[in-house]
């Protein structure tokens, strides 16, 4: 790209350099909890997003049993779930609810939105662009506690006599609004709304931050098209996040004045309790509209950072440029426009017209070819490669299966008179479990693994990791495979059990299997856990470039101080994808080692990069004039 | 059933624990040894779980066939209403195209790794891009698409086109937590309604005051009784919140929204005794006892999963028959109306 910009950037990077000279008191308070160090602030998101998986998986397998068991007496549960468990050993209907409510909103937020843009966007960005620190730390460390807030505000609301909110994550209105409707819609409702608020601060926060980092600081010939995948990944879900998260925060402000200002946004001739309420006027669509304005971005603000983890990882151990970068680049971008405009599509069923659901069944279907074309694309990757079985790349393939088995069903649910039928069953929880939960959970694992020995200088252990895999991707296609066929039986979700819809309770045998294959999965990931912990105190040390990535996080020292690096920031030559170039000694080529380093390997048409560095970095080629300059 | 739950949690916690305290102690040692790691690239690991994806993707599509014949008998039965075939066709001809797909994918992804596991004397093909090929990707899936989008287009604008004229009229309106239906009488009209006038009594709120004519032979009933051949429309609406109509064996569903009706058209083409006699010849189980049901879609509140109503469709003269026989709702609760002041003379007239 342009050799002015590579200059200008040149004489940034020096300026950012001086600035970082100065001392640093740092206390433990400073140093580990009002950090604004964004490796300190990633570990923070990382740690508390794992803790919030832990919670949101329990909740999961709590649900479970009562779906698998419906028959069980749970009053071993009394200990766990005290009330929520009656006197005949029976969970309570609100209850269940409220767990299916708490999980939702807890993984789709917490853990894949915060837990994986705010550890791997925190971390990557200024590691891998070449800089110091984020655009502003302060904002960072602020993005951080917002997120940690609003988490204590949804954990303290689950101990409420009423419950958490229980409406399903999507919050619709009347049902949220009304507190008669359900105790769900009580105070723990009022405590969602509120964490959600908080929680989109820091997204915004966060978001903000990224985007700045990657525009602004980026190091000497560090060209948008010479940034890695994942940073391209990451700065457009921040863009997608500033642009939608707004929206959410409209309309929970909207229901927090329905719910207790007595206005009518969202409600319209409603009777309840014996009694008719004076609201007139207001449209439950609204409501859907606004929130799947965010709701179908948010799914891609989840899965892109887990695609672009993935294609680093991919590429790193198939010892092979990613195919197409460019492309994975246009389909990021696609991706990112299209997916304003398909919001609808959740909504075909819900009385909007269907002229409507018309147009946006032909938007979602556009959607679903950059989807394809990324898939694909890994798959080529992995075409002739050298491969090297990392616990990462391991879960990378399996994200790539899981997305892909996720991803067709889509087209599906994309068709509005398919959907008619599919719309709210278990088919749908097939679907978005395997696109969106679960690939970009495995997108997240392979993540911790890859960048792990950065993180903590240590390396975790690869059987396990191996062993965290298998279980894993076998549970999560025994867990969600078998409920597409529910779905086609007609099962609808968010069903507290089916011995009313079914009066032969058809799948009771195949709710059982999905339950057990749940636990184990979610047993595999306390052997995560204890690996993770265990390998930050006793892991083997990491090699300073364990994978032999060309990224420049891994020119870091094995324990990079505050500002990254302890001299000058490595300038960038080439793209990240310099993988077995024909002719290069090694199956690697850094990004940081200049074309004219490399002459054997350059390609033809990077002749033309060589006579740039001459120009613009003389004092490497010794010439009589950088010699008087220095 | 729970002592089986109890047990596989207890295998999983003490195979855990083993694991740990092997780990441990394997750990220990590693954590003594450091330095580049660059020959586990080679190891016996790489062919040990490259073989597992290939096994994986061989038993993972012989389940998938084992398990969809498996439970085919509690599939859904073939639609009961006129659009149902083709939503059913629709559904079918996308699963075998995506399904193909679906599996040519995870066949490459699954088998490559294997295939080109790392060797320490091999070097990767350095391959960048291929115009061409990504051009074919890229217009091969987008043309697969169109045919199936505008194949969807087709069937939906035709369900969601206006009701034919002379569709039965019947309203069906939900609360927390079951369904109420009501039908439309001898003048085959549904009379007003107004949530201010709902209480114990009008559960479904008839505005009498405003509409007592098409009102007053309006009859309403425990479960929802449909004519077969004949189109009906079911006019949608709720008292409370949200749920959603939904007739699985119908392909029928539609949201029931406070405040903004909705509505969706449909012809049963199968009468409940036909629909009886079809599944014992498949041989299903508890064929004689099968009834046509309505439920809920839409989480409504904790008993959303009872939500349910019997769905009967009659032959068109039976069900002509039993229309005609109804009370309508007025004569039963004449009481009630002279109690709230409205001038029942003229029901007799529509006895
Ligand atoms: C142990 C792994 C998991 C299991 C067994 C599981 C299982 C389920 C099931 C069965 C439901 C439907 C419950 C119902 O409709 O009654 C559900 C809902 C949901 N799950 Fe998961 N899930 C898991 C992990 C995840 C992950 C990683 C995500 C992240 C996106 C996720 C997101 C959701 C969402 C958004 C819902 C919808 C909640 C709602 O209806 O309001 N799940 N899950
Ligand atoms: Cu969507
Ligand atoms: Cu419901």
């Amino acid at each position: 790209m342009g050799a002015t910009q590579t200059a200008v950037q040149h004489g940034a990077a020096h300026a950012h350099d001086e600035h970082e000279h100065h001392e640093h008191h740092e206390t433990f308070i400073t140093k580990y909890i009002f950090s604004e160090d964004h490796k300190t602030i990633a570990k923070q998101f990382l740690i508390t997003g794992l803790i919030w998986a832990f919670i949101g998986g329990l909740f999961s397998i709590l649900f479970r049993i009562q779906l698998g068991f419906p028959d069980a007496d749970l009053t071993w549960l009394k200990p766990l779930l005290g009330e929520w468990i009656d006197k005949d050993g029976k969970m309570d209907k609100d209850f269940y609810l409220a767990l299916v409510t708490m999980h939702g909103t807890i993984m789709v937020f917490f853990v894949l939105t915060a837990g994986l843009s705010g550890t791997f966007s925190n971390f990557l960005i200024p590691l891998q662009v070449g800089a110091r620190d984020m655009a502003s730390g302060f904002l960072n460390m602020l993005s951080y506690w917002f997120f940690f807030v609003s988490g204590i505000l949804m954990f303290v609301s689950i101990f409420l006599e009423t419950g958490p909110a229980g409406g399903g994550w999507v919050v619709y209105p009347p049902l949220s609004a009304l507190q008669e409707a359900a105790p769900g819609s009580k105070g723990g409702m009022t405590l969602w709304l509120l964490s959600m608020a908080v929680f989109i601060v820091s997204s915004l926060l966060g978001s903000i931050n990224y985007i700045t980092t990657v525009i602004n600081l980026r190091t000497a010939g560090m060209t948008f098209t010479r940034m890695p995948l994942t940073i391209w990944a990451f700065f457009i879900t921040a863009v997608i996040g500033v642009l939608s998260f707004p929206v959410l925060f409209s309309a929970a402000l909207l229901l927090v004045f329905d719910r207790s200002f007595g206005t009518s946004f969202f409600l319209s001739e409603i009777y309840i309790n014996g009694q008719a309420l004076h609201h007139v006027g207001g449209s439950a669509l609204l409501f859907q509209h606004l929130f799947w304005f965010l709701g179908h971005p948010e799914v891609y603000i989840i899965i892109l950072p887990s695609l672009g983890i993935t294609s680093e990882i991919i590429a790193t151990n198939s010892r092979k440029p990613i195919f197409g970068y460019r492309a994975m680049i246009g389909s990021i971008l696609g991706i990112a426009f299209l997916s304003f405009i398909v919001w609808a599509h959740h909504m075909y069923m819900t009385g909007m017209n269907p002229f409507l659901g018309t147009v946006f069944m032909f938007l979602t279907l556009i959607i679903a070819v950059p989807s394809a074309v990324k898939a694909f694309n890994y798959v080529t990757t992995l075409w002739r490669g050298n491969i090297v079985f990392t616990p990462a790349m391991m879960f990378s393939i399996g994200l790539v299966s899981l997305f892909v088995g996720g991803g067709v069903t889509g087209i599906h649910l994309a068709s509005a008179a398919i959907d008619i039928q599919l719309h709210d069953t278990y088919f749908v929880v097939a679907h978005f479990h395997l696109v969106m939960g679960a690939s970009a959970f495995l997108g997240m694992m392979a993540g911790v693994y890859h960048w792990f020995p950065k993180m903590f200088g240590r390396m975790m252990d690869e059987r396990m990791g191996y062993i965290h895999f298998w279980l894993t991707f076998v549970g999560v296609y025994c867990v969600f495979f078998p409920m597409h066929h529910m779905g086609m039986a007609g099962y609808p979700r968010r069903y507290y059990s089916f011995t009313q819809f079914d009066s032969l309770d058809a799948f009771a045998d195949v709710s059982a299997f999905i339950s057990i294959s749940a636990m184990i999965a979610f047993g595999a990931q306390l052997l995560f856990a204890f690996n993770f912990f265990y390998s930050i105190f006793k892991g083997r040390p990491a090699p300073s470039n364990p994978w032999r990535s060309n990224t420049l996080e891994w020119t870091t020292p094995r324990f990079p101080q505050h500002g990254n690096w302890p001299g000058e920031i490595p300038h960038v030559y080439r793209w990240p994808y310099d993988y077995s170039k024909p002719n290069a000694p090694e199956d690697f080529i850094p990004q940081n080692v200049p074309y004219s380093e490399t002459l054997e390997s350059n390609l033809p048409y990077e002749a033309i990069f060589v006579e740039q560095e001459k120009e613009y970095e003389p004092e490497r080629f010794g010439t009589p004039e950088a010699k008087k300059n220095s | 059933m729970m002592f089986y739950v109890i047990l596989i949690l207890g295998v999983i916690v003490f195979v855990g624990l083993l694991g740990f305290i092997y780990r441990v102690f394997a750990l220990v040692n590693l954590s003594k040894t450091s330095g580049e790691n660059y020959e586990r690239r080679t190891g016996k690991s790489a062919a040990v779980n490259g073989l597992s994806l290939i096994i994986f993707f061989v038993v993972g599509m012989v389940a998938i066939f084992w398990y969809s014949d498996a439970v085919k008998i509690h599939y859904l039965p073939e639609a009961s209403s006129a659009h149902g075939s083709s939503i059913d066709n629709l559904f079918w001809i996308t699963t075998i195209v995506v399904f193909i797909a679906f599996a040519l994918v995870n066949a490459l992804l699954l088998s490559f790794p294997f295939i080109y596991r790392f060797k320490d004397n091999r070097k990767a093909y350095f391959y960048a891009d291929n115009h061409k090929l990504e051009i074919v990707w890229t217009v091969v899936p987008a043309i697969v698409l169109t045919v199936l989008v505008l194949m969807g287009w087709n069937v939906w604008s035709s369900v969601t086109a206006p009701a034919p004229t002379g569709s039965l009229e019947i309203e069906v309106i939900g609360k927390q937590f079951n369904w109420m239906v009501r039908y439309a009488g001898k003048d085959g009209k549904l009379g007003r309604h107004d949530f201010r006038q709902i209480d114990d009594d009008n559960a479904i709120g008839m505005d009498f005051k405003k509409d007592f004519k098409t009102n007053a032979d309006d009859f309403t009933a425990s479960e929802l009784k449909l004519p077969k051949g004949q189109n009906v429309l079911l006019k949608i609406r709720s008292r409370d919140v949200l749920h959603s109509v939904f007739l699985p064996h119908f392909r029928v569903k539609m949201d029931a929204v406070p405040g903004m009706p909705t509505s969706f058209w449909f012809m049963p083409t199968k009468t409940t005794e036909e629909m009886r006699a079809q599944l014992s010849k498949e041989g299903r189980p508890n064929a004689a006892e099968f009834d046509y049901i309505l439920t809920c879609t839409e989480v409504c509140g904790n008993s959303h999963f009872a939500m349910k109503m019997k769905v009967s469709v009659l032959e068109k003269a039976e069900f002509d028959k039993w229309y005609a026989e109804q009370e309508p709702w007025a004569v039963k609760n004449k009481e009630y109306l002279q109690k709230k002041g409205i001038n029942v003379g003229g029901l007799a007239l529509n006895k």
